[in-house]
């Protein structure tokens, strides 16, 4: 809809499928990343009853937009040791496996970046590029804390992303889709219509799947918070223990990429788990745009009510954080391996033996 | 069986932790918005010493007293004609006093100054903040006197000392030429003593 819109305006494709590419950056990413460190350390500091940034505009709220503002004066600091191709390319490749994630994220019904009947895939798929960014940009440090960190990562991604595998894969098999953007369709009507609560219709199966939904959005809000870094799982940034973890010895812009994606990736995965267990876009009461008979009220709605979703399990993932003491390697692949994995498995089976009922 | 109590167990107390994080959110913060807000000082606090120069009388007290010698004190005799006036208690002023510095770089913030000056005009503000870039901007003067002032009272006290060596001269000179009289005449008296007998 908004690339039809974007084309009758400039009357190019190429030009709307640019504009359209950079919405989610400009529009979405950086007001949320500059938002998202804000709040971060305000429900941090009230957490410890603390009041965190209060001097920098109303209660701090420009706090974030100075902080970039230094970060862009920074000297771009590069160690001569460094594998300097390698340093300089990963945070790009660890920025763009958090932003190609948004192509398919539905933002509302009227604005998917790329309405690929592979959504779903095509988000777990990319979000691995991840990886493939931290172990660069640990590896080509050339530093122990950077290395060590960067192996801690790729080890947790990897295994977490099994269990996260497997809890999708149970709704797909509810659903039978992999796409996002009909995933939401179907969770639409009414919150008694998501996921969480067994999916649309009313017969027996939907009231059989409510506990198994459940474990399966524990298991997948656990793991996708493993996949982000986030603590409790924050073992390859570990300040405690290891600096700063892979991005030890990143400064000024390099920096700002790899804390931009963190909060992108945070996001993302939030908006994944309110997705495909909390009806994605859709109201959980039905829209305002029908009563008033305004059609172009709706996507405005359903875009508010997926960023306040999305927000909220953010909020959970800061919640968390300031919570739960950090897991100890071994610990971390024990909850993985022997509780999650297995878990999700059993569920996935028993969903299935429901479905075939 | 212990598997799944496990696992249970670990999600009713992370349950349990983010409540208590939780109501935390709600908690009025512990933070003291400081240059804003200020907590009042306690009673007997030691900051900043200031000198109300207008009951100072010079006496070099608080220097002596001073364990870090970072008070210095230079004084000038007044004249007798002068009237310094007196001090808040009493006492009569009879020193101009040309140099009060106190160098805060030195200081202890011990106090100890402030308990023998007999006119209680020196003592602790509540001023804690004077930080500076320079070093020598931290020795605080107190004087009131400006330095044109100084140097006519050193002068004053100058030509009063020289006028006093003059009059004592003089007054040595007298003596010795009242003496040199007196010599003489008792001499000749003796003579016409003498010559009476």
């Amino acid at each position: 809809m908004i690339y039809d819109f974007l084309f009758k305006l400039t009357g190019s494709e190429i030009w709307a499928v640019i504009i359209q590419s950079f919405f989610p950056l400009f529009l979405f990413i950086l007001p949320f990343a500059l938002f998202a460190v804000w709040l971060e350390r305000k429900v941090s500091a009230h957490m410890q009853d603390r009041l965190g940034p209060m001097r920098v505009g109303y209660h701090g709220a420009l706090q974030t937009i100075a902080d970039i503002l230094k970060l862009l004066q920074k000297e771009d600091i590069i160690a001569s040791e460094n594998d300097k191709p390698l340093f300089n390319l990963a945070p790009i490749i660890v920025f763009v496996g958090s932003y190609a994630v948004f192509a398919a994220i539905p933002f509302s019904g009227a604005y998917i970046g790329s309405e690929i009947d592979l959504g779903l895939f095509f988000i777990i798929a990319v979000s691995g590029l991840v990886v493939a960014g931290i172990l660069m940009a640990g590896w080509s440090s050339n530093n122990k804390y950077s290395l060590l960190g960067a192996m801690r990562s790729v080890a947790q991604i990897i295994s977490y992303e099994i269990p996260t595998i497997i809890v999708v894969l149970t709704i797909v098999m509810i659903t039978g889709t992999l796409s996002l953007y009909k995933l939401s369709e179907l969770q639409s009507g009414h919150l008694w219509n998501w996921m969480i609560f067994g999916g649309p219709g009313s017969d027996l199966h939907k009231f059989l799947f409510i506990p198994f939904m459940f474990i399966g959005f524990i298991v997948l809000y656990i793991s996708t918070l493993a996949e982000v870094n986030r603590t409790p799982f924050d073992i390859p940034e570990a300040e405690s223990e290891l600096v700063a973890g892979y991005h030890t010895e990143y400064s000024g812009m390099k920096f700002a990429m790899f804390f931009l994606a963190e909060y992108a990736n945070m996001f993302a995965v939030s908006a994944i788990v309110a997705a495909v267990f909390f009806g994605g876009y859709q109201s959980p009461f039905g829209y305002l745009g029908n009563t008033l008979h305004i059609p172009w009220l709706i996507p405005v709605e359903q875009f508010f009510w997926f960023t306040a979703k999305g927000l909220f399990f953010v909020f959970v993932q800061m919640w968390l954080r300031w919570t739960l003491p950090r897991l100890r390697v071994d610990q971390l692949m024990a909850v993985c391996w022997k509780y999650l994995i297995p878990i999700s498995f059993v569920n996935l089976i028993i969903v299935g033996l429901i479905s075939v009922l | 069986m212990q598997y799944f109590s496990d696992a249970i167990q670990s999600l009713k107390t992370v349950f349990i932790g983010m409540k208590v994080t939780f109501k935390h959110l709600f908690v009025p913060s512990v933070t003291i918005q400081y240059p804003d807000i200020r907590l009042a000082l306690p009673e007997r606090e030691r900051n900043r010493l200031y000198v109300n120069m207008d009951d100072c009388i010079g006496c070099d007290q608080c220097a002596r007293a001073c364990p870090v010698n970072c008070i210095t004190i230079e004084t000038v005799k007044s004249l007798p004609e002068e009237d310094l006036g007196k001090t808040s208690n009493g006492k009569r002023k009879a020193l101009w006093v040309t140099q009060f510095d106190i160098d805060f770089a030195k200081c202890c913030y011990c106090q100890l100054c402030v308990f023998p000056c007999p006119t209680e005009c020196i003592y602790m503000t509540d001023v804690f903040e004077f930080s500076e870039f320079e070093r020598n901007d931290l020795n605080f003067s107190f004087v009131t006197l400006t330095p044109e002032e100084i140097t006519q009272k050193k002068e004053n006290f100058a030509k009063m000392e020289a006028e006093k060596a003059r009059l004592k001269a003089e007054q040595a000179a007298q003596k010795a030429e009242a003496a040199a009289k007196a010599a003489a005449e008792k001499k000749s008296t003796d003579q016409s003593e003498k010559e009476d007998k």
